[in-house]
């Protein structure tokens, strides 16, 4: 198999698939996949909690804590996704204490460009996702809460028992393709050196650009693929959610 | 609703004065008094839009009050300090909507309130469903979903969800306006027998034959106001107020 790769390489000089055959290069497209796969997993999670708890506090009775919600929506909603990961990390990332290492003179951000990322990311697919959320639980009828709340349901126990499993079963497509952009948006982290799979591809043909082609054969097949898994799950997860009889 | 509240079960359990309601500058009840027994089944007529489904949802506080007063079990229903738990414990409410949690199995509906509300052991819980179910003749649906029954068979199964956490008084808000004729029937017969074995009902209902066979008192509401009670046997042939002389020839 080396062998072959190594052939195709020589015979053909734009097809070296470099990463095939020499373990250096390999283990960098490996673990690009792995700190893609973990940075999309983290903003997957933290975006869905940022969801839930913004839609959450839009239904508060405080006026001003509806305004911060509408205007973090606003903000990361309006503004690209790229501009506010480089806000973060140049700009708010100058801000960030630091801590001194072992040796006793250097100094380590407390938040890292993974952190930056993953803390961008989330909230900038956050903000779709309180929005698909509050449309969700809109779209529980008023009177079903009624029903929860003359069986003597708190507010909280009416959110967890019965809004939020139904609004979660409407919002599920829309959340759905929220989080599909978002795993292809953590591609733009290669602006902060995030060592991701577009970022380790990106070093490869530079320092190779005989790997130029397919490197990039390489980066589409694994996005068609992650992404291709992440929709799989999720359209069983609806069929899994469906309500016999309902909605349908 | 503290033992110390002096009711006692000769007292009215439910007791209205002079209840005013309004939503914005919509006067919806203007003034309702009336009081209901332990054991009485009280049927609320009238024509739509004169304030009768207000009017029991006042009773289980899911809408306030902005004069006058309510009293369950002698306890202020409108009372800031009123532990809505044990109002909710004590009265039970059935919608014209049957407003299931479509995400539940019947059972599951039944037994949602006393496991989450009432914190009552699962086992114990799931008995009382069970017979619960066998009480509003649903055996064998129990793991049907609300989506799979139909309209009176959902409207049994609020009953039961109702029941379920034994409550004294019953609240039914025009449970059969929604279902087709035959079916009815089936959700009246569970009404029936719950009024049979001495249940508080106040129902709100446009089924006058049913009001005239099961009710111990009718009320007449029209525009926020009671114009006309009594007992069934007088109040459909002796009533004497021609708003609900013209309501009934209009209706029977």
């Amino acid at each position: 198999m080396e062998d072959f790769f190594r052939e195709l390489a020589e015979e053909a000089p734009r097809w070296n698939f470099i990463w095939m055959y020499e373990e250096r290069q390999q283990d960098k497209i490996l673990s690009g996949i792995w700190m893609t796969i973990k940075l999309s997993v983290a903003c997957v999670v933290l975006s869905v909690i940022i969801g839930i708890v913004g839609a959450w506090l839009q239904g508060a009775r405080s006026r001003i804590v509806r305004a911060i919600v509408q205007g973090y929506i606003q903000f990361f909603r309006n503004t690209p996704p790229f501009v506010q990961l480089l806000f973060f990390y140049f700009a708010l990332g100058q801000f960030t204490p630091v801590v001194t290492g072992d040796d006793g003179w250097t100094q380590y951000p407390i938040i890292t460009n993974v952190g930056w990322a993953i803390i961008s990311l989330s909230f900038f697919a956050g903000a779709f996702n309180v929005e698909i959320f509050r449309a969700g639980i809109e779209a529980v009828p008023n009177s079903t809460q009624e029903a929860a709340e003359s069986l003597g349901f708190t507010r909280l126990q009416t959110y967890k028992e019965v809004v939020l499993p139904l609004a979660f079963r409407v919002s599920l497509p829309a959340l759905n393709n929220n989080l599909v952009n978002l795993v292809k948006t953590t591609t733009q982290a290669l602006a902060l050196a995030v060592p991701e799979l577009l970022y380790q591809s990106v070093t490869i043909w530079n320092d190779y650009p005989s790997a130029q082609y397919p490197t990039m054969l390489l980066v589409w097949v694994v996005y068609i693929l992650l992404v291709g898994i992440l929709v799989l799950g999720m359209h069983r997860w609806e069929r899994g959610m469906r309500i016999p009889g309902y909605g349908t | 609703m503290t033992p110390n509240s002096g009711w006692t079960p000769d007292q009215p359990i439910i007791s209205l004065r002079n209840v005013h309601k309004s939503f914005g500058e919509l006067e919806v009840l203007k003034g309702v008094t009336f009081d209901v027994m332990k054991g009485e089944v009280v049927c609320i007529i009238g024509p739509s839009g004169s304030g009768k489904s207000t009017l029991i949802r006042c009773i289980n506080a899911l809408n306030d009050i902005q004069e006058g007063s309510i009293q369950v079990e002698g306890q202020e229903v409108h009372d800031a300090h009123l532990d809505k738990l044990e109002l909710r414990k004590k009265v039970g409410m059935v919608f014209q909507q049957y407003n299931l949690f479509p995400h539940k199995t019947a059972l599951q509906n039944i037994m949602m309130a006393p496991v989450k509300v009432l914190k009552e052991p699962k086992e114990e819980v799931e008995k009382r469903a069970r017979a619960l179910m066998a009480k509003v003749r649903l055996q064998g649906k129990e793991d049907a979903y609300p989506g799979e029954l139909s309209g009176g068979q959902q409207q049994r199964v609020a009953i039961a969800r109702s029941l379920a956490m034994r409550p004294d008084v019953m609240l039914f808000d025009e449970v059969t306006a929604a279902l087709d004729p035959e079916t009815v029937k089936e959700v009246l017969v569970t009404i029936k027998d719950l009024a049979a074995e001495g249940m508080t009902c106040i129902l709100v209902t446009h089924e006058m034959g049913f009001a005239r066979e099961v009710a111990d008192h009718i009320y007449f509401t029209d525009r926020g106001v009671i114009v006309e009670h009594g007992p069934p046997a007088t109040f459909f042939t002796e009533a004497s107020d021609p708003r609900t002389k013209e309501f009934l020839s209009q209706i029977l």
